[in-house]
């Protein structure tokens, strides 16, 4: 590890705080439909949204109304993503000629890009055409990202309302989520994008003509057969549109294969720097949205608080994993010099070198985004351990926009009654008494993640057809392959731990399922149970109420999102990363 | 607060041995199936104890060779069961030890009820609501109910431990009266007002008893969340044989259980009904009796408690304290008119001013009989008070009624005795005015006198965010003072009833829960209304009816350890799920390198404790989990340790205690098993 690693680091999540006040304050005005400065180009445009799709805007919404808009409005949008794969081969912008998108392939897409996770089992430049990527796939992120972010002011609402039935109306905190806080940010930030090199085109691949030809072997008919290429072609397209809401929208799924990789998603430090701040910037704001909204902002400090804890030790256990000489190396000589980056650089792009990929890895399943910059399967067992747990964690620090918070908040609950009975009341969040149909939803939500992780998983690791082709490294390597798999489905991340073979009807169907449960099925106790809050009186505050406000509330909380993701998922991780680790010391690699 | 010294006794009596060798046989019958699916996490150890049982004695499972490890960890896992049926069994025997003594009072007897045609004998069994009774001298009252007529002496002390006999009569807030209690004189008739099976004493050996339990809302919760955090673990056990298979290393069915039965919460679930049962005893051996679990919980949240100032904040009587005699009006003067109509006032006030004017002035009682003397009793109507002698016309009364008084004779009230009045009001005390012949002689100062220690309290109180009200009929002038003087939070000056109930909805409209107390007929709605109506025992039946506990004392300032109770109650759950979910941490390091270390020795690096052999660990973690059960009664029992602080302060300490305490204690705990396991070479 070095000086000039921590200051990025440094430097990284002191801008993303500085951030975090403005845009929350903004969110809260933008959602409690008070002025902002964007109103007079907006509000316009908004009406006009509204009239043509006979919304009315005053309308509140009861938590099942809310739940059954944002269904139908996913299912919609998800058959439409649908078909717009199956067809794309009669549709414009199809430059390459891409032919249809297999029906496997075309539901796990459809529910991926839905769901936020954008898993990606496919090789976008070959297999997507232009008018799929910016009509299927981009509107998507912009979509499920406002989703998110309307779930999690709902259930703000639910917590701060006395006494009331509704929510508030899906449709309209929706628009808003784009015309108010996404769409803004993403020009501004496609803008930037390109200054620095991110390209923006529609043109055909160009094919460029190698200065030497390269020998490639290739096995055919189990012959050896080499083959010189002499050309190259390179994929082009309107990458920095959709890598600003694809960074910005917790999203993740890379318009190239090599996602934050390629140098035309990611060309600089700059655009690295700025692409990783993109994915915590709306679910730290989201924080301070939250304090705001229940007029308690040190509570929102607090959560944030806890948030950060969490990040912290997870970036600074993979940036030390990484940073560590390989044990198999004997001999060799690792040291971090000016001349080399020592530690592990395999998957790594050099233009990042260990700090910022460490980083990116972290903030990446932090969030529920799932972009990549270099290859988590090529991290050291415990550099690996990070992303995976992150997200068994339930992507609850920072997290994805709008769904880290929820989930964040449903802890805060969990945490509020377990502790909270201990000073002698029945735990109260807010003034909400924490009562029997909130924990049985909040106890719903909890379930439901490890279900799906641990029971797809299980499945996969006895089935010799269905999961185990799908392993390319056998051993506790290949346990962290599928429950890295299922965790970034259920979870919604989309990353990958690159490795697995998933492009086969079985991980298609199941990761579909996985990432659509993980979405939709956990979201429905999370509204019942906002709906429950909102419902509620409200108890005033007194010197016995559970403080939620203090540094020791954010230690509890941090606490019980350890333990209970700990013990749910300790055992199959020791017999993964933890063995692999211990293997590995021992001089066994995978 | 002051009932730590009840503690005492409670700790000596908590392992009774007639209550232990009964729950010891009760925790086996327990073991019905259907009774322990009631509690989700004890009933998935049960059947997780089934099943080793069964495999036991399938030769198969066991081709290992591990028949002694197989065998031990299916007692312990048992064990674990039994452990918590004994807590619950424990907790219901010392129940029922309180109930027996309640139920002697509750010994059949005979009744003489009224008919049309005159009086026939009948069990007590036999009445009905609406039967009159009459009972006599001697004789015990059959069945709740309220004296309709007559008067007599009652000997409560088989409900009440108090050997002071108490007056019931006729009309009024003192006419209920108590099946099995005695009467001691005279003859009084009584309606009954429960029908059998059903009265105050039924209901109340139910609840202690923990026959009728029902779970509280609070307990539910706490339910779902244990059973959710056990299917979890399911879960998570029964995928990690798959994992297990994958990685070359299946697991034996017997340490599966095992780690399935050391990560669910036993600890809580076994003790879970255990505290429920012995809150509800704790608060019976403070003489109150709730009618349900859900009060005792209610308790604990009261945010706001309304106390009556006579009696609960103020001894009960105002004292005089002082003669303030109008210009030209001597103190002796005054006092001597205020003593002579205070003669046969026998109210406590009246004696005191008597005993005032003997002390300062030397003025001693006159036997008035053989004079030509004429008393004045206090009526409602003319709120005054006094006596005729002779020519002299004398009155004392609140400043309203001798002011009506002065002006039939033509007089006002003069300047300097309406300034002494405000004088006296204003620092918390009741003017009396004394009147001679319609001329104002002066002011009487009534002082009430707050009982020690009581300002000491509210300001524990308000550490603990509880608002107390104090509920006085004085004017606003006097209950501010007397506010100020006791520190309570607030005041409601001149209450009448429907005040009452208007202030407890208010404060319920802001989502606050309210306790309070009350006797008298009128205040049963306000009773019925509040979240823990606490009804005197001394107070009517429908008093009795209206609230939710009944204290056997009639202290009204037992409210403050009711609410103490509650919260203690709360917290104990809290406490113990903290603590057993904790547990967990150190139960993994125990047992996962356990489980895989035959297959991967390097997995042996997560075997912090350096626990001795595999088997070993495992056993030591099994045993940990069922003997911190048996450990933990006590405390179950006897409540955690409540200090009037506020949350923040409070959770701070839990957390420290439960919550790291719970980290650290089973590091310690199974390294000793298995030091003693392999010391006792038992594997």
């Amino acid at each position: 590890m070095t000086a000039n690693g921590w200051l990025q680091i440094a430097v990284f999540i002191s801008a993303v705080l500085l951030c975090a006040r403005p845009l929350g304050v903004y969110m809260a005005a933008v959602f409690e439909r008070r002025r902002t400065w964007l109103d007079p180009v907006l509000v316009p445009v908004e009406r006009l949204l509204y009239r043509c799709t006979s919304v009315s805007p005053e309308e509140e919404m009861r938590w099942t109304g809310y739940a059954g808009s944002m269904l139908i409005f996913s299912a919609v949008t998800l058959l439409l993503t649908y078909l717009i794969e199956r067809l794309q081969q009669f549709l414009p912008l199809n430059p390459q000629h891409l032919g249809a998108v297999s029906p496997f392939l075309a539901w796990n897409t459809a529910v991926s890009f839905t769901t936020n996770t954008n898993w990606q089992a496919y090789t976008p430049e070959s297999t997507m055409s232009y008018l799929t990527q910016m009509l299927g796939l981009a509107t998507h992120n912009f979509w499920s990202a406002a989703v998110g972010i309307a779930l999690a002011i709902a259930f703000i609402r639910g917590i701060a309302r006395k006494e009331m039935k509704t929510l508030g109306n899906f449709w309209v905190d929706m628009t808003r989520a784009i015309l108010w806080v996404l769409l803004p940010i993403c020009v501004v930030f496609a803008l930037v994008l390109t200054s620095q090199g991110v390209i923006q085109n529609l043109k055909p691949y160009t094919v460029a003509h190698m200065v030497r030809p390269q020998t490639r072997a290739k096995t055919v008919n189990g012959k050896a057969a080499p083959t010189a290429a002499l050309t190259q072609t390179i994929a082009q397209g309107p990458v920095a549109s959709q890598e600003a809401i694809k960074m910005l929208g917790t999203n993740g799924g890379g318009f190239f294969n090599a996602n934050s990789a390629h140098p035309f998603e990611n060309p600089t430090p700059l655009t690295n720097m700025l692409e990783m701040m993109a994915m915590f910037l709306i679910p730290a704001g989201l924080t301070v949205t939250l304090g705001e909204m229940t007029g308690s902002p040190r509570h929102g400090r607090a959560v944030l608080g806890a948030m950060l804890i969490l990040w912290l030790i997870g970036v600074t256990v993979c940036y030390w994993a990484e940073s560590q000489p390989n044990p198999l190396f004997h001999g060799v000589n690792q040291q971090t010099t000016a001349l080399q980056a020592g530690g592990n650089m395999e998957g790594k792009e050099v233009r990042f070198g260990i700090a910022d990929s460490a980083l990116f890895a972290t903030v990446t399943t932090d969030s529920s985004c799932g972009a990549v910059n270099s290859m988590h399967d090529s991290y050291m067992p415990l550099g690996g351990i990070v992303p995976l747990t992150n997200i068994m964690l339930g992507e609850v620090v920072f997290g994805g926009v709008g769904s880290g918070l929820y989930g964040m908040l449903i802890f805060v609950i969990v945490a509020v009654f377990i502790a909270g009975l201990m000073v002698g009341r029945t735990p109260e969040y807010l003034g909400n008494k924490i009562q029997a149909y909130d924990v049985q939803m909040a106890m719903l939500y909890l379930l439901i993640f490890p279900l799906i992780i641990l029971g797809f998983s299980a499945v996969a690791v006895l089935t010799p057809h269905l999961g185990l082709p799908g392993i390319t490294n056998p051993g506790p390597h290949g346990l962290s392959q599928i429950l890295y798999a299922y965790s970034s489905a259920a979870g919604n991340n989309g990353s990958a731990f690159a490795g697995l073979n998933a492009n086969t009807p079985w991980y298609n169907l199941s990761l579909g399922f996985a990432m659509f449960i993980g979405r939709f099925l956990m979201i429905v106790p999370m509204l019942a149970l906002a709906g429950s809050l909102a419902a509620k009186k409200k108890v005033p505050e007194s010197s016995g109420t559970f403080p939620v406000t203090t540094p020791l509330f954010t230690v509890l909380l941090t606490s019980v999102i350890v333990i209970v993701g700990a013990l749910t998922f300790f055992p199959a991780l020791s017999l993964g990363p933890i063995l692999e680790h211990l293997l590995l010391h021992a001089g066994h690699s995978f | 607060m002051s009932y730590e010294s009840h503690h005492e006794a409670d700790v000596h009596s908590l392992f009774d041995a007639s209550i232990a060798a009964r729950a010891a046989l009760d925790a086996f019958l327990k073991l019905n199936p259907v009774k322990m699916i009631r509690n989700p996490v004890m009933f998935v150890v049960e059947v997780g104890s089934v099943l080793t049982t069964v495999l036991l004695f399938t030769r198969k499972a066991h081709t290992g060779g591990h028949f002694a490890f197989d065998l031990q960890v299916t007692l312990w896992l048992w064990f674990t069961v039994l452990f918590a049926n004994f807590a619950e069994a424990m907790a219901e025997g010392r129940g029922k030890a309180q109930a027996d003594s309640l139920r002697k009072a509750k010994a059949e007897t005979m009744a003489h009820r009224m008919t049309d045609t005159g009086i026939e004998e009948v069990s007590s069994a036999m009445l009905f609501s609406g039967n009159l009774v009459k009972v006599s001298a001697g004789e015990i009252i059959p069945g709740d109910g309220e004296v309709i007529e007559g008067m007599a002496f009652v000997d409560e002390s088989a409900i009440t431990g108090e050997s002071a006999p108490v007056v019931r009569e006729a009309g009024g807030d003192m006419s209920a009266v108590t099946g099995g209690t005695r009467v001691l004189s005279d003859e009084i008739i009584i309606r009954i007002t429960s029908n059998p099976g059903e009265t105050f004493l039924d209901r109340m050996i139910a609840l202690v008893e923990g026959a009728q339990r029902q779970k509280t809302p609070n307990e539910i919760a706490l339910n779902i969340l244990l059973a959710g955090l056990t299917i979890i673990f399911l879960l998570t056990t029964i995928t990690l044989q798959p994992f297990a298979i994958y990685s070359g290393a299946p697991q034996s069915i017997f340490v599966l259980v095992s780690l399935l039965v050391c990560l669910i919460p036993t600890t809580i679930g076994g003790l879970l009904s255990a505290i429920g049962i012995a809150g509800m005893d704790r608060l019976v051996q403070y003489n109150v009796l709730a009618t349900s679990g859900r009060a005792v919980e209610a308790a604990g949240d009261v945010d706001t408690l309304l106390l009556d100032k006579t009696g609960t904040i103020t001894i009960g009587n105002r004292q005089a304290a002082e003669f303030i005699p109008a210009p030209g009006v001597s103190a002796e003067q005054l006092a001597e008119a205020a003593q002579l109509s205070s003669l046969s006032d026998e109210t406590p006030e009246g004696r005191s001013i008597v005993v005032l004017a003997k002390e300062r002035y030397g003025l001693r009682g006159r036997e008035l009989s053989h004079r030509n003397a004429e008393f004045v009793p206090f009526s409602a109507t003319t709120r005054m008070s006094g006596v005729d002698i002779d020519d002299r016309v004398i009155r004392k009364g609140s400043v309203d009624a001798i002011r009506q008084h002065l002006k039939e004779h033509g007089n006002g009230m003069p300047p300097l005795v309406r300034e002494a009045v405000e004088r006296v009001a204003r620092s918390g005390g009741t003017p009396l005015v004394v009147a001679e012949n319609g001329s104002a002689l002066g002011v009487i100062y009534l002082k009430d006198i707050v009982k020690g220690g009581m300002r000491e309290r509210f300001h524990q109180l308000r550490v603990m965010g509880i608002r107390t009200i104090m509920i006085t009929g004085d004017n606003p002038l006097t209950a501010a003072a007397i506010a100020r003087e006791a520190g309570v939070d607030d005041f409601l000056a001149e209450a009448k009833p429907q005040d009452k109930m208007d202030l407890i909805r208010r404060e319920q409209a802001q989502g606050k829960l309210v306790a309070m107390t009350g006797d008298g007929t009128n205040d049963a709605p306000a009773l019925a209304q509040a979240d823990v109506g606490v009804a005197m025992s001394t107070g009517t039946q429908a008093a009795k009816e209206a609230g939710n506990m009944v204290d056997l004392d009639s202290n009204p300032t037992k409210l403050i350890e009711i609410v103490a109770i509650g919260k203690q109650l709360l917290m104990t759950r809290g406490a113990l799920t903290t603590f057993s979910i904790a547990n967990d941490i150190a139960k993994y390091f125990a047992i996962i390198p356990a489980m895989f270390a035959t297959a991967f020795p390097v997995l042996s690096a997560l075997n912090i404790m350096h626990l001795h052999s595999p088997q070993s660990a495992v056993l030591s973690a099994v045993i940990f989990n069922a003997l911190i059960i048996i450990a933990l009664i006590p405390l179950a029992l006897r409540g955690v340790k409540y200090r009037p602080v506020s949350a923040a302060v409070l959770l701070q300490r839990n957390l420290l205690i439960y919550g790291l305490g719970g980290i650290i204690v089973p590091f310690i705990g199974i390294k000793l098993i298995d030091m003693a396991i392999t010391a006792l070479r038992i594997l």
